[in-house]
């Protein structure tokens, strides 16, 4: 097999960072460390798109990674850290329900992914297309983790990973998105996480607690 | 082009006033001139567009066609009706201690904003601008639907922001492969997300990507349409918000992520030679309007009951636009119409009649005419109109729908029927104590506002006897245009 170009070799580096780091972020149980997971794997998402436009010379993803770093490196880490200790509340650690079922369920998702994408990384013609079927593991992974997942903060970061693999798709598999519609969706994004901000202190005012084992009252019939 | 920057202006710079003022005894009624003005501006980029045909302005950044400015001025007018409706109805929960000032300025000021992101997902004609403005459209709901700040509407948020929130990131993935696909035709400029660019090309897009991208943006807009089984978080938002905004996400918000499924279904039809997109739409069409038609029988919350109904009523359009051809998109055009209008005319009949009993629940709500002939009547008539009564407008675009499904899609008519009748004797057999039975509950001190319940059923009985030439003529040509 020919070998590929020494950026290509990084990209596929931090791709498997990426997958691994989900992986991680599956079997975190501490809130404060799943937070730092976030921030790393925003840092690995932000140094594959630097790389990608240096190789490619593609400028505009220069853009594009500077916002990821700011966004999902100091930003939102930030403001959940914040959060926490301004809600204060003793949750540290989190019950999980069965970690190696959850790892190997994970596994399962991560060769369904690769199954999924093979047939559209072969149609695609960048040089990282191979990591396609990486940002779909990882799209999963954010979605199990979001299900397993019985308090509110893991939840909102299961969803910010997610977004992470979404932005790892885009730019793996198309150079990235038009720099208009990036900034829509780093917007919403924040915009978001502001809002559940202001929203875990309802919760908890109401509950004394983020556990959503609370939010299951509205059921069919009632 | 003044129109569209009228029409997008008008409702932002109101929620960037409405933010900024504060809660007066004004607000309301700047709420209203604001709604009031879209409708206008809306109305004359609607009669811009069907006299000189579809818009393509700013850098081709917004794009206006007889499909979507027909749910641009639907979309105004329920918007300023239900304004109207909110001035009196925030008051009293305002008197009851519900909300307070801070709360009701961030009601105000939501309530433009979502009006605006509706119009922009609705006007804009790029395929990722519209995907961030039905994540804006939700992200502004989510605040709506938390307005009372008790545990059951924060619950209701909290599972409308993360559904919502995963489906339409499912959505953002099939973009990013509409993009991907489109690149490679296109280049790798802005262009390959333009909904005209990618329509003009549509035929060579590759269809492999292209039915995977179809999968997830179904998936992901249908979220927010509610279809079955994605439809989860719809009734409890339904039932826990302010009761105006029920109105505009029944007969608003499904609307729009509706168009923004047929939008890509447009795109996908051309692309792949096969039936995949219809036989998906279809069946997830029936799908939901089965489940939610049996469903009905089961709530006791009337909020949720007309919450379940309109998943029922967006099921039926999905199946039509599933269907396609001129007929079947005619009727879907029509049932849109008429759902929102008579849907929103309901909720507001409801919401004065839950403020004047103090529940939701059916059961605590009873002999509504005697108590309060309009509201009663408003309720019984908009009951009758939604559950397809001749001569209401629901029932000329079913016939249709039903008349097409018997011709082409014969199989799918027996499941149409019976779910059709089920829903009618769930819903009229809660409806009709409601409106007729033993009155429990005393007058209201105050004079509901029901000019706009009346005005919605109206119009829709006028659509059910004699559609307007002119409006004809325009749901003929965006049936064409959807295929």
């Amino acid at each position: 097999m020919a070998t590929l170009p020494l950026y290509a070799q990084f990209i596929n580096l931090l791709a498997a960072l990426l997958l691994l780091l989900s992986f991680a972020m599956l079997a975190q149980r501490r809130v404060l460390s799943l937070i730092d997971l976030f921030a790393a794997q925003g840092l690995a998402l932000a140094a594959s798109t630097a790389i990608v436009a240096y190789g490619t010379g593609q400028h505009h993803l220069y853009w594009s990674a500077g916002l990821t770093l700011i966004l999902k490196v100091f930003l939102l880490p930030w403001i959940l850290y914040r959060l926490i200790r301004k809600l204060d509340v003793k949750w540290d650690v989190e019950g999980l329900i069965n970690v190696p079922t959850t790892m190997l369920i994970g596994i399962v998702l991560v060769v369904f992914a690769f199954n999924l994408a093979a047939p559209i990384s072969q149609l695609a013609s960048t040089v990282t297309r191979a990591t396609l079927g990486i940002a779909m593991a990882c799209v999963m992974l954010s979605f199990l983790m979001m299900i397993t997942r019985r308090k509110a903060i893991p939840q909102v970061i299961g969803f910010l990973s997610m977004e992470n693999g979404l932005f790892f798709a885009a730019t793996s598999a198309t150079y990235g998105m038009p720099m208009v519609v990036e900034l829509g969706i780093a917007l919403d994004v924040l915009v978001g996480v502001l809002i559940l901000g202001v929203f875990f202190f309802q919760i908890r005012e109401q509950f004394d607690s983020l556990d959503l084992r609370h939010l299951e009252k509205l059921k069919e019939g009632e | 082009m003044i129109e569209i920057l009228a029409v997008l202006g008008i409702p932002l710079a109101g929620s960037l006033a409405l933010a900024a003022v504060g809660h007066r005894p004004v607000a309301a009624s700047v709420n209203i001139a604001a709604s009031l003005g879209t409708f206008v501006a809306a109305a004359v980029l609607t009669a811009r567009v069907v006299t000189d045909g579809p818009m393509l302005v700013l850098d081709k950044l917004f794009f206006v066609d007889p499909f979507n400015v027909f749910l641009v001025a639907l979309t105004a007018f329920v918007g300023f009706t239900t304004s109207l409706f909110s001035r009196p109805y925030m008051r009293i929960e305002r008197e009851r201690g519900k909300v307070d000032a801070a709360r009701l300025r961030l009601y105000h000021a939501m309530y433009q904003l979502f009006n605006f992101t509706m119009l922009l997902a609705l006007l804009t004609n790029n395929m990722g601008i519209l995907w961030v403005a039905l994540e804006a459209a939700t992200l502004t709901t989510v605040l709506l639907v938390s307005l009372y700040r008790t545990p059951a509407s924060l619950e209701a948020a909290w599972k409308y922001f993360i559904l919502c929130g995963v489906g339409i990131a499912q959505a953002l993935f099939g973009t990013i492969l509409l993009f991907f696909a489109a690149e490679k035709l296109l280049g790798a400029g802005g262009g390959a997300l333009l909904w005209t660019e990618l329509d003009a090309v549509k035929s060579q897009l590759e269809p492999t990507v292209l039915s995977i991208a179809f999968v997830f943006l179904l998936v992901g807009y249908g979220t927010k349409v509610g279809l079955v089984p994605l439809h989860n978080w719809l009734p409890d938002a339904h039932a826990e918000g302010p009761t105006p905004v029920s109105a505009v996400l029944s007969g608003l918000l499904l609307n729009v992520a509706l168009y923004a499924v047929v939008r890509c279904k447009v795109l996908v039809e051309g692309a792949i030679p096969t039936a995949f997109a219809k036989n998906l739409m279809m069946g997830f069409g029936l799908l939901s309007v089965v489940v939610a038609a049996f469903l009905l029988s089961r709530q006791k919350d009337v909020k949720r009951l007309f919450a379940y109904s309109s998943i029922e009523h967006m099921g039926i359009v999905t199946f039509a636009f599933g269907m396609g051809g001129a007929v079947a998109n005619f009727a879907g055009l029509l049932h849109m119409t008429v759902h929102s209008l008579t849907k929103s005319a309901i909720f507001f009949a409801v919401g004065h009649a839950t403020q004047k009993t103090g529940t939701q629940l059916m059961d605590g709500i009873r002999g509504l005419i005697t108590t309060s002939p309009v509201i009663g009547w408003g309720l019984m008539i908009g009951t009758l109109a939604i559950l397809g009564m001749p001569p209401f407008g629901v029932f000329a675009s079913e016939f249709l729908i039903l008349t097409t499904a018997m011709r082409e899609q014969p199989w799918a008519t027996p499941f149409l029927l019976v779910a059709l009748g089920v829903a009618f004797a769930a819903v009229f057999s809660k409806v009709q104590p409601m409106a007729f039975g033993e009155p429990v509950a005393e007058r209201l001190p105050h004079r509901p506002a029901m000019i706009p319940v009346f005005v919605h059923l109206a119009i829709v009985l006028m659509l059910g006897l004699w559609i307007p030439p002119f409006l004809a003529d325009w749901y003929r040509q965006a049936a064409q245009l959807i295929g």
